[in-house]
C-alpha cells in the first residue's frame, strides 16, 4: 500500500515512515500543507494520513480541497485535539477516519489497512468465509465445519466486522468505534470480555483458532497462525 | 483614594453623579432665568398698561368737569386734586394766554402725548430718579393737560421680583454644584474602596472582599455581585490548586514506574526481558495518556469548549446499550447486572458524552463491588427514570463499601480517590468526568446511600441550560 504522510513534527514523520516501511508498506512523507497538496494530488497513494495543524495549509483545508476536485483516496486524520466534534469536524471536512494522538502505532497501522482494504467495493458481499468459518450477512447465520454457531446480535455484528477485516489486525478502540459506536474510552478492557466469549463460541471446540490475540494491538481474524 | 479638598476638575466630569448634577443644572438654569424673565416683563407690562389706563381714567373725569363748566371748571378740578392727592400723583394744566395754568407739576414734558409714556424723571420727595407713568392731551381752545402717576414703587416690585428669580437660580445652580460634588465625593470614596480591594486581589490577595455600606444601591448590589464572582474564582482557584497537586502525586507515581521498568529492562539484557519490560512500559504510558485524555475531557466540558449540539436521543436504548457492553465483565465478576428502563426515554443529549458517563459510572458500580461479601445478593442495578418533569434520571446502584456521607461531596472532584479505592486501578476522575458532563446537559449527579452500596444518579433536565450552578454535586441521606 502507497502511503503519504502529512505531518510538521520531523521526528513523528521519519518515525512513521519508518515504520510504515517495515510493516510492507511503501511511504512518502510532506513536512507542511502545501507540498503535502501537491504531492497528494499527483501522487498515486493509496491512503493520506494528514496532520490538522500544519504550517501553510490546514490539514481539513487539504482534505476538502481534494474532496472537491474529486479525489477519493481514504484519508485518516492525526490530531492532537481530542474530544468528539474535533472528530466530528474532521470527518465533515471529507476524512475517512480520525485518531487522536498520542497514539499507538499499532492502532495508526490498523486502521490505514482498513482504510486502504475499504477502496474495494464491499457492499455486494454477502457472505465471508475464513477457513470454515462463514458468517451470511442476509440470512444472518453463522456456521463452522457445518455446524450451526448461535450468536447473539452484537456478537454477530462483532464477528462481521473482524471478518470484514479477516487477516487485518482491529484493534479495541476500532471495534468500538463500529461495533458500538462509542467514540470514548470504556476504562476497563470490556472488549476483551466479549472478544473471549465470541471465541468460546467459534473456536472452543475446534482444533483450529481462527480468531488470534495481538499483543498490545487487537485482534485478528485468521486462518494460521497469528 | 484621592481625599482632595478642592474638586479636580477633570474628576468632576468623569463622576457619574457630578456629571447628572452638571446636566440638570445645564438644561434647568437657562429654563428658570428664562421664567424670571418672563414673569418681569409681564409684570412691568402689566403695571405700566394698568396704570396708563387709570391714567386715561382720570382724564376722562378732567374732561367731565371741563365739557360742564369750561377751562375754569377743568383747572377748579385740577387745582383741587393736585392739593389733595399723594405724594404719587402729579397734574399740570397749561392754559396759555390764562390764568387758569395750575398744577403740582413743574415743567411740561413736550415728549408725553395721548398714547401715554413710561420715563424717569427727578423726584422732588426724595431726590432720586423715579420711574412714571404719564398721559398728555390737549384741551379744547387751546392748551394742554398732563397727569403723571410715580409708579417707582411697582418698577422696584418687579425689579426685586427679577432679582430673586436670578438669585434663585444662582442658588439652585449652587446648590446643584454641591450636590454633584458630595455624590462624586461618595462615589468616588466607594469606588476607591472597590478599586484598592480589586488591586490587592490582583496582587494575589484572593481572601479580600469589597466591604459592603448595606445600602441596598447599585454600588452596593455590584459588591455584591462581585464578592460572590470573586467567591466563585477563589473556590475555582483552590480546585485548580488541589487539582495540581493531586496531578503531580498521581502521574508522578506512574512515570516512576514507567522509567523504573524501562530501566530495570535495559539492565537485564536478555531479549524476552526487553520486550516484557517495554510491552510493560507501554501499558503504562497507554494509562498515563488516558487519564490525560480523560483529563482534558473533563477540562473542555468545563469551559464548555466543546461542541453543544444535541440530538434527540433514547436514553433507555442508550443505557440499554452501555449495560449490555458491560454485561460480561459484571458477569467474570460474579455480579448481576440488572436493568430497569422505561420502553423508551428520550431527550436531547450529547450521545457520546452520556454514554461516557453512564460507562463510567457502570466502570465504578463493577469495580467497587467486585469481590465484596455481601449477604444480600450481589448485584448493579441500572435505572432509567423518567421524571414528571420532563426530566430523566439515570442511577447506577450498587452493593459495594459505598461512600461516606462526609466524603461525598469531595469524591466527584478531579484524583480524589476516597483512601479504600487508592489501591484500585482508574485515574481517579470517573466521577468528576459525569459530573462535568451533568453540568454540561444543565443537569446534575447526586450521590445516595444504597443502603448498603452507593446509588448514583445522573438527572437531566428537558430544558437544557447552561449548567451555571455552583455546586452540581448534592449529598442527600
Amino acid at each position: 500500500m502507497r502511503v503519504l504522510v502529512i505531518e510538521d513534527d520531523r521526528e513523528t514523520a521519519q518515525f512513521l515512515l519508518k515504520a510504515l516501511k517495515e510493516s510492507g508498506h511503501a511511504a512518502d512523507t510532506a513536512g507542511d500543507g502545501e507540498t503535502g497538496l501537491s504531492m497528494a494530488r499527483d501522487g498515486a497513494y493509496d491512503v493520506l494520513v494528514i496532520d490538522r495543524m500544519l504550517p501553510k495549509r490546514e490539514g481539513l483545508s487539504i482534505i476538502e480541497t481534494l474532496r472537491a476536485e474529486g479525489m477519493r483516496t481514504p484519508v485518516l486524520v492525526l490530531s492532537a485535539l481530542g474530544s468528539v466534534d474535533d472528530r466530528v469536524k474532521g470527518l465533515r471536512a471529507g476524512g475517512d477516519d480520525y485518531l487522536t494522538k498520542p497514539f499507538a502505532f499499532s492502532e495508526l497501522l490498523a486502521r490505514i489497512e482498513a482504510l486502504g482494504r475499504r477502496a474495494e467495493p464491499e457492499t455486494q458481499i454477502t457472505r465471508y468465509i475464513v477457513g470454515d468459518l462463514i458468517l451470511d450477512r442476509l440470512s444472518h447465520k453463522v456456521t463452522r465445519g457445518g455446524e450451526t454457531i448461535t450468536l447473539q446480535a452484537r456478537e454477530f455484528r462483532l464477528l462481521e466486522y473482524l471478518m470484514r477485516h479477516a487477516g487485518q489486525v482491529v484493534t479495541r478502540t476500532m471495534l468500538l468505534e463500529h461495533v458500538w459506536d462509542y467514540h470514548f474510552d470504556p476504562q476497563t478492557n470490556v472488549i476483551d470480555v466479549h472478544i473471549s466469549r465470541l471465541r468460546s463460541k467459534i473456536d472452543k471446540e475446534f482444533p483450529r483458532p481462527l480468531l488470534h490475540t495481538v499483543r498490545g494491538a487487537g485482534y485478528v481474524v485468521r486462518d494460521g497462525d497469528a | 483614594m484621592r481625599s482632595a479638598r478642592w474638586p479636580n476638575v477633570k474628576d468632576l466630569l468623569d463622576s457619574q453623579p457630578a456629571r447628572v448634577a452638571l446636566w440638570a443644572l445645564a438644561v434647568l438654569a437657562p429654563a428658570t432665568a428664562l421664567f424670571a424673565v418672563l414673569i418681569g416683563w409681564q409684570v412691568d407690562q402689566m403695571l405700566s398698561v394698568r396704570t396708563l389706563d387709570s391714567l386715561r381714567d382720570e382724564l376722562q373725569t378732567f374732561r367731565a368737569e371741563f365739557d360742564r363748566g369750561g377751562p375754569t371748571a377743568l383747572s377748579i378740578a385740577v387745582a383741587r386734586r393736585s392739593a389733595t392727592s399723594s405724594s404719587a400723583a402729579f397734574y399740570s394744566l397749561d392754559l396759555p394766554d390764562t390764568a387758569l395754568s395750575t398744577g403740582n407739576l413743574k415743567g411740561i414734558y413736550p415728549q408725553v402725548g395721548e398714547q401715554g409714556l413710561v420715563f424717569e424723571m427727578m423726584s422732588v420727595a426724595t431726590g432720586r430718579m423715579h420711574a412714571v407713568a404719564a398721559v398728555a392731551v390737549p384741551v379744547p381752545g387751546g392748551g394742554r393737560l398732563l397727569v403723571v402717576r410715580d409708579i417707582e414703587d411697582q418698577v422696584a416690585f418687579a425689579r426685586n421680583l427679577r432679582r430673586l428669580a436670578f438669585g434663585g437660580v444662582a442658588g439652585l445652580g449652587g446648590i446643584a454644584l454641591a450636590l454633584g460634588w458630595t455624590g462624586h465625593r461618595r462615589y468616588a470614596r466607594r469606588v476607591a474602596v472597590m478599586t484598592a480591594t480589586s488591586r490587592s486581589i490582583m496582587a494575589g490577595d484572593l481572601t479580600r472582599r469589597i466591604p459592603r455600606d448595606g445600602t441596598g444601591d447599585e454600588l452596593d448590589h455590584l459588591a455584591q455581585s462581585l464578592n460572590a464572582m470573586l467567591g466563585r474564582i477563589e473556590d475555582l482557584m483552590q480546585a485548580l490548586r488541589e487539582v495540581s497537586d493531586n496531578i503531580a502525586h498521581d502521574l508522578k507515581t506512574p512515570l516512576t514506574r514507567l522509567r523504573n521498568r524501562a530501566e530495570a529492562a535495559l539492565r537485564d539484557d536478555r531479549g524476552s526481558t526487553h520486550r516484557d519490560g517495554l510491552e510493560r512500559t507501554i501499558e503504562e504510558a497507554d494509562g498515563l495518556i488516558q487519564t490525560f485524555n480523560a483529563l482534558l475531557l473533563i477540562a473542555r466540558l468545563e469551559a464548555g469548549a466543546v461542541d453543544q449540539t444535541r440530538t434527540s436521543c433514547d436514553l433507555a436504548s442508550l443505557v440499554a446499550d452501555v449495560a449490555e457492553l458491560y454485561h460480561p465483565v459484571a458477569d467474570e465478576a460474579g455480579l448481576m447486572l440488572e436493568l430497569q428502563a422505561p420502553a423508551s426515554a428520550t431527550l436531547a443529549v450529547n450521545r457520546q458524552l452520556i454514554g461516557q458517563a453512564v460507562a463510567n459510572l457502570i466502570d465504578n458500580a463493577v469495580k467497587y463491588s467486585a469481590g465484596i461479601p455481601t449477604a444480600a445478593p450481589a448485584g448493579i442495578v441500572v435505572s432509567v427514570v423518567m421524571q414528571s418533569d420532563g426530566a430523566v434520571a439515570i442511577s447506577v446502584a450498587d452493593r459495594g463499601p459505598g461512600i461516606a456521607l462526609e466524603d461525598r461531596e469531595r469524591a466527584a472532584k478531579r484524583f480524589v480517590r476516597l483512601e479504600q479505592s487508592r489501591s484500585r486501578p482508574g485515574t481517579g476522575l470517573g466521577l468528576s468526568l459525569v459530573a462535568a458532563v451533568a453540568r454540561l446537559h444543565g443537569g446534575a449527579m447526586r450521590l445516595d446511600d444504597n443502603e448498603p452500596g452507593l446509588k448514583v444518579t445522573l438527572v437531566l433536565p428537558q430544558q437544557m441550560g447552561a449548567g451555571l450552578s455552583a455546586s452540581s454535586v448534592r449529598s442527600e441521606r
